[in-house]
């Protein structure tokens, strides 16, 4: 469903992926892992559509409506309601917005945009309580203000939520194991696996290997230079835990 | 505290459709231009006044030619800036030529200006009104009626246009009129008390809820004509009045002067809610016209445990300047302000609030909502003022201002004076911008630049959204979106 060919994406003027190749297919868990500084988060934004980053050669081709389309010409609300998330390393904060209202809007978007009745603010509150669970927040959560006052663990199980609630084709991850505790990390991780279908796909951006002890991936990808250096399956996350990533470089 | 937006990537497009922009075609009957004592005399005599209302003109006009106008003072302390403003090139009243008579139906009324006011959203017609709400019709300078009256009277509540209270209820509005904004206040206070055209009068006797929502709609029509109302509220012990005020102006290339006068009186136990949203016309994207408002809005809660709130939704004319204030005489009364002020293009804004505290365990309440677009500047002035008999006075500010874009401005003024120990006020305040970030986040979410943005700034504002009469804070919220709609790129 995403195909990734010869990507080259700069930030101001700071050339950040020179060359990146990746194929992902209904189904699979993608891990991309590497060094700080390689280009994880930015990978993840540039398919997002984060206005700040330019491609500047290559081309990334997703799945809509049974055929592959350039993903780079659709604005981010529009990759959003074709069925791409991502969950932000740092989610944001909107002061004033509160987590329902945002979470009704945002899925009421994607419901209208996919030609479907909006749902109404009743139904949609049962539907959401029953998300709610998968990530162990409590309802209180949804009368806060979007992000406002959470703390890093619960931002990141706001993400899951708000992924949850979306259902996407293709799940993006951005470090969303970093700065959570054990606990946290484990709710976060059994919330993504029970999304989990055949019909979409996970790509996780990650520092370590300890959230591959949850979600279980088909591939493993080493990202260094702006460029995947080294493709395996999980046994290759193992093998980097214990031997950094020096020796492939 | 001060600070100008920069270095953010964002184009500054904004300009709006203004759809209040168009002009009626009627007939009307001005007076020649410029500003003398004839003058004067001669709009007194239009309207047919008593002898103290004249004589009043006369002394506000008298101190008026003394005074310099604020702009042009060295040491001037707003922060808007305009060109010398020519009072002898303006006129002072202009009113549609057929006769009105208030005591006749609004039916009667001449079609263009039925068809005006519908084009506005304020059906006039017995039969399309808006229930629930009493509105009073300013054209230029004259009323052209108010609807809703035998509803009103039955509960003993006055609600006509001030020209008409002056010979209906001339010991009502002689007690109050001046009262808490003396012609001495301020050059364009001394300029309105002079000039004063038309505005309205409530009056809500003892222990009466007033049976529904009051309005006044200003509309300015005519050229090269100033707009100066009077509104007076006198709400009698143990009374509620709900006040709503809306205004808009054709689209014209010279600059239109608004220069109004608002007083309240809230006796004893009485309260008064007071809500603007204000859509003059802001002058197009290079600056080209647009109206000047300069207000002077004030209310005095006279009596022990009464209420008077100001909630403004300020979004357009090319300059604002104005503070509505509360003097908080009465032991345990309260008032509070609560504003949104939007600016974009060249659009200049110096708005905020004086909230003076004389009376015992007073409480005043300050929230307001900065939001910059384009190339404007936006600022918040206010004044909290503890008097030495104001035992126990509370005060909460909150001043938070948002920037859209690169090269507007938010400014922040807070002026504190504390003459009793034992006050304790607490002050918040903050600037922040429309980030790329949070836009992306939303949109990330499926929600499009512009629902995006709406979502921002509603949120932003919400404190002081809740606060207006439901039909006000859809319409603001509406008009807010589609200011902002083309500001962020």
């Amino acid at each position: 469903m995403l195909e990734i060919k010869n990507l080259h994406a700069k930030i101001e003027d700071k050339e950040i992926l020179k060359g990146l190749n990746l194929s992902v297919k209904a189904g699979e868990v993608h891990a991309i892992m590497g060094p700080n500084g390689s280009g994880k988060s930015t990978l993840s934004k540039i398919l997002a559509g984060h206005p700040a980053y330019e491609v500047t050669s290559g081309e990334v081709k997703y799945e809509i409506n049974f055929s592959m389309q350039n993903l780079l010409e659709f604005s981010p609300d529009v990759r959003a309601k074709e069925g791409i998330f991502l969950a932000f390393q740092y989610p944001i904060e909107v002061p004033g917005v509160s987590n329902f209202n945002f979470l009704h809007t945002s899925f009421n978007s994607v419901l209208q945009h996919q030609g479907s009745e909006p749902m109404s603010e009743g139904d949609f509150r049962e539907f959401l309580h029953q998300k709610m669970k998968l990530v162990q927040m409590k309802p209180e959560y949804l009368e806060r203000s979007v992000n406002v006052g959470f703390s890093g663990g619960e931002k990141k199980r706001n993400e899951i939520l708000q992924m949850a609630v979306l259902s996407p084709r293709l799940a993006l991850l951005d470090e969303t194991d970093s700065g959570l505790d054990i606990d946290a990390l484990r709710i976060v991780a059994e919330g993504v696996n029970k999304l989990r279908t055949k019909e979409n796909a996970v790509v996780l951006v990650t520092h370590y290997q300890r959230l591959l002890d949850y979600i279980k991936p088909d591939f493993v990808h080493v990202l260094s230079g702006g460029k995947i250096i080294q493709t395996g399956d999980a046994t290759l996350a193992l093998e980097l835990e214990k031997k950094g990533y020096d020796w492939l470089m | 505290m001060s600070e100008t937006s920069k270095n953010m990537n964002q184009p500054s497009a904004d300009s709006y459709e203004y759809k209040y922009g168009f002009e009626t075609n009627i007939e009307s009957e001005s007076i020649p231009k410029g500003l003398n004592e004839d003058i004067i005399k001669i709009i007194s005599a239009k309207k047919n006044e008593p002898e103290w209302v004249l004589n009043y003109r006369l002394k506000a006009y008298r101190h008026w030619i003394t005074l310099t106008e604020p702009s042009e003072i060295p040491e001037k302390w707003a922060q808007v800036s305009y060109p010398k403003i020519d009072f002898q090139d303006l006129t002072y009243y202009s009113a549609p030529k057929k006769k009105i008579d208030p005591k006749k139906s609004m039916d009667d009324l001449d079609p263009e200006l039925i068809k005006t006011f519908e084009r506005l959203g304020i059906p006039l017609q017995e039969q399309k009104r808006i229930s629930g709400v009493a509105v009073d019709v300013v054209f230029d300078s004259v009323s052209i009626g108010t609807t809703h009256t035998a509803e009103l009277e039955k509960a003993g509540v006055i609600f006509c246009s001030i020209s008409e209270a002056i010979h209906s209820h001339p010991e009502l509005v002689e007690k109050y009129f001046g009262s808490v904004v003396p012609y001495t206040d301020n050059y364009y206070a001394a300029l309105n008390a002079a000039v004063f055209s038309d505005g309205s009068f409530v009056y809500i006797p003892k222990n009466t809820k007033c049976p529904m929502d009051l309005s006044t709609y200003f509309r300015i029509n005519a050229k090269e004509t100033g707009q100066f109302e009077r509104t007076l509220i006198v709400a009698d012990e143990g009374s509620f009045v709900n006040y709503l005020e809306g205004c808009t102006a054709p689209q014209r290339d010279e600059n239109q002067l608004h220069s109004a006068i608002v007083e309240l009186i809230a006796l004893e136990k009485a309260e008064i809610k007071y809500s603007t949203v204000q859509n003059w016309y802001t002058g197009d994207k290079n600056g080209v016209g647009g109206i000047y408002n300069f207000v002077t809005k004030r209310g005095i809660c006279k009596g022990a445990h009464s209420k008077i709130s100001w909630t403004q939704v300020e979004s357009g004319s090319a300059i604002t300047w104005k503070y509505p204030s509360v003097i908080l005489q009465g032991d345990y009364s309260e008032g509070a302000f609560y504003s949104v002020a939007l600016t974009h293009d060249l659009m200049q804004a110096d708005t905020g609030t004086k909230m003076i505290h004389i009376g015992k365990n007073t409480k005043s309440t300050i929230i307001s909502k900065g939001i910059s677009a384009g190339k404007s500047s936006n600022a918040y002035r206010g004044l909290v003022k503890i008097m030495p008999s104001a035992e126990n006075a509370r005060n909460y500010s909150q001043c938070d201002s948002m920037l859209v874009g690169d090269k507007c401005s938010a400014h922040t003024f807070p002026y504190i004076e504390v003459k009793n120990k034992s006050a304790i006020l607490e002050h918040e305040a903050s600037t922040s911008r429309i980030s790329e970030d949070q836009i992306f986040y939303l949109q990330s979410r499926g929600l499009d630049t512009e629902k995006s943005i709406s979502m921002l700034v509603n949120g932003f504002c919400k404190e002081v959204f809740k606060e207006l009469p439901l039909e006000f804070s859809v319409e603001a919220v509406k008009l807010i979106e589609m200011k902002l709609e083309n500001s962020v790129g």
